[in-house]
């Protein structure tokens, strides 16, 4: 099998964000990033089906500045074959630039699978995946938690609000991959060794023009101090009496 | 003046409540901009024109309406190419998606076969000029981006809770659609739809969520948070990713930067401390209550109320305390 997986560089969000003086972006000092939670979950799953299939290649695809090249090969150290750096000088909020950059990169590639994380934690948006599918025409299941290919057919689960999905697809198809499809190896000492010597090709990204511009980034609104209200069940009547004349909620 | 599209999300036979804040969504922003008509579209197995209706009392001048047999489940390319043809011939300002599993799944869909872009997880929208400026958070909700859209129509899906769906004595005329592909020539189809405890409150629409962690020290003691979540009526069960991830909770219910959003009017911490992936998840709701037993946890930073002792005997008071003020409404 071939299989692609399109992977982002994100920071670690357990910080508190400061705005940059632009007032557009977020200031990067100090913050320590790796790759997106869900695209090493995609790495994983990627890796797990070129085991069972002998003969197949992963190529880990990252849009960027040359620092995406450290993601790029943490991908190749857990296992993946190749990296492909899709050059630009920021990564831009527009899903669809990105989406167009990518399917012009994937079309021409043959891949039986193309996987993605099912969203970034820093744009939050959850586009790429799904537009790349359309702007390839390709068969689309997003945000996946269970995972079994068969020849060319695939069987997949979608959790839902409250209910589950179970899907079928053909291949070639686009997979966004939700948490609770596996655990993400950690790259042994062998794997980032030979993470060196794998290939890493270096293209320019072809964007497209972007359709959102970010106008103001703003640390949210505070929420006003809370109070303990006491200790123990003796606090609860104080509590019920807050709930129902201060909040107004029963 | 211009006309706004809604997507009216379903399942099965039955419209979903953010199905109708989307149509209600779609009614504010097209009298913002001068008064144009709103356009719903729904799709959904025989049963689902019995609640066009529904849709034009919330705000829909015209219910376009695609039933047939082979959709009782959701079918991303039928609802894919219907919703992009007809919003593709009806020249409209926008078209309005929910934050769900089915509107994340379909607005980027439609909006990449459009040619525009998209935005999911919308706070607010209004109309600025020549563009459509809308809320989105990034950074797990700790940045808060206002971001102009230019393309036309401006796609974006709304975040649940954030519109209240309201509704008028209209009821929008009827217009049958026929579906833009055949369901049984999908490529991707849905084999089976399992649904969870039937009559659960979903996370993302109830007013209460009650939401247990480790605190609770055994899967048998989520019965705590369930039975104060009956002592509600209209409340939901989530946890946190801890809880999910040893099992005694699947998923689904998990609340936090990896797992679903919730804001509801009220959220209740049952033996949480509150690490910041949890935080990302419910930071929004309107009133947060607190029951820990360590004083310094974080939780109790983001709570408006808070109440400190042994989850096991606060929690049983509460819920009787709460059964009790209900019995009085």
């Amino acid at each position: 099998m071939k299989i692609a997986v399109c992977i982002k560089r994100v920071p670690d969000m357990d910080v508190r964000f400061r705005i940059g003086s632009d007032s557009t972006s977020v200031d990067e000092t100090g913050l320590k990033f790796d790759i997106n939670d869900f695209d090493a979950w995609a790495v994983e799953a990627a890796l797990q089906l070129k085991e069972k299939n002998a003969g197949s290649e992963v190529t880990a695809i990252s849009l960027g500045p040359d620092v995406v090249q450290e993601t790029i090969r943490k991908a190749l150290s857990m296992g993946a074959d190749r990296g492909v750096q899709l050059k630009a000088d920021k990564v831009p909020f527009d899903g669809l630039a990105i989406a167009t950059a990518l399917a012009a990169e994937l079309k021409p590639g043959g891949y039986d699978l193309i996987l993605f994380g099912k969203m970034s934690p820093d744009s939050s948006n959850g586009a790429v995946g799904p537009m790349t599918a359309e702007l390839m025409d390709l068969p689309c299941v997003t945000a996946i938690s269970s995972l079994e290919i068969a020849g060319a057919k695939g069987t997949a689960k979608r959790e839902l609000e409250g209910a589950q999905e179970i899907v079928e697809f053909p291949l070639p198809a686009v997979l966004t991959i939700d948490e609770g499809l596996n655990t993400a190896r950690y790259p042994s000492l062998k794997g980032i060794m030979a993470a060196k010597k794998k290939p890493l090709e270096v293209k320019p990204a072809q964007l497209a023009e972007p359709q959102i511009t970010v106008r103001k980034l703003e640390l949210p609104a505070e929420r006003k101090a809370g109070r303990i209200v006491g200790e123990g069940a003796a606090a609860v009547p104080e509590l019920i009496k807050l709930l129902q004349t201060e909040a107004k909620v029963l | 003046m211009a006309n706004v599209f809604a997507f009216v999300e379903s399942r099965g036979a039955e419209l979903r409540k953010v199905g109708l804040e989307a149509t209600t969504a779609a009614r504010m922003l097209a009298d913002a901009s001068g008064g144009g008509e709103v356009h719903a579209l729904v799709i959904g197995p025989p049963g689902i024109a019995a609640k066009a209706p529904q849709i034009g009392q919330h705000g829909a001048d015209v219910v376009l309406v695609v039933e047939h047999a082979d959709l009782a489940s959701y079918s991303p390319e039928v609802a894919t190419a219907t919703a992009a043809g007809r919003i593709k011939s009806g020249g409209y300002r926008a078209a309005i998606f929910s934050t769900s599993a089915q509107g994340r799944d379909l607005a980027p869909r439609v909006a990449a076969r459009l040619g525009v872009s998209v935005v999911t997880d919308v706070l607010a929208f209004e109309v600025d000029g020549g563009a459509i400026v809308v809320r989105h958070p990034v950074n797990i909700g700790k940045v808060i981006a206002t971001l102009a859209m230019s393309g036309t129509p401006a796609v974006f899906a709304m975040r649940p809770n954030v519109i209240a769906p309201a509704q008028s004595a209209k009821a929008g005329r009827v217009e049958n659609v026929q579906p833009a592909v055949d369901p049984k020539s999908t490529r991707v189809k849905v084999k089976e739809t399992k649904q969870g405890t039937s009559g659960k409150l979903d996370l993302a629409e109830a007013p209460v969520v009650v939401a247990g962690g480790r605190g609770l020290k055994a899967a048998e003691n989520f019965k705590l948070v369930e039975d104060l979540a009956a002592a509600f009526g209209n409340a939901a069960v989530g946890a946190t990713r801890a809880v999910t991830d040893d099992g005694w909770r699947p998923h689904s219910d998990q609340i936090g930067q990896t797992g679903r959003l919730v804001s509801p009017e009220l959220y209740i911490a049952v033996g949480i401390s509150g690490a910041v992936q949890h935080l990302a998840g419910m930071r929004t709701s309107k009133t947060i209550v607190a029951v820990n037993k360590d004083k310094d946890a974080p939780i109790f930073k983001i709570a408006d109320y808070g109440i400190v002792g042994d989850v096991f005997e606060i929690v049983p008071a509460l819920t009787a305390a709460v059964r009790e003020a209900k019995k009085h409404h």
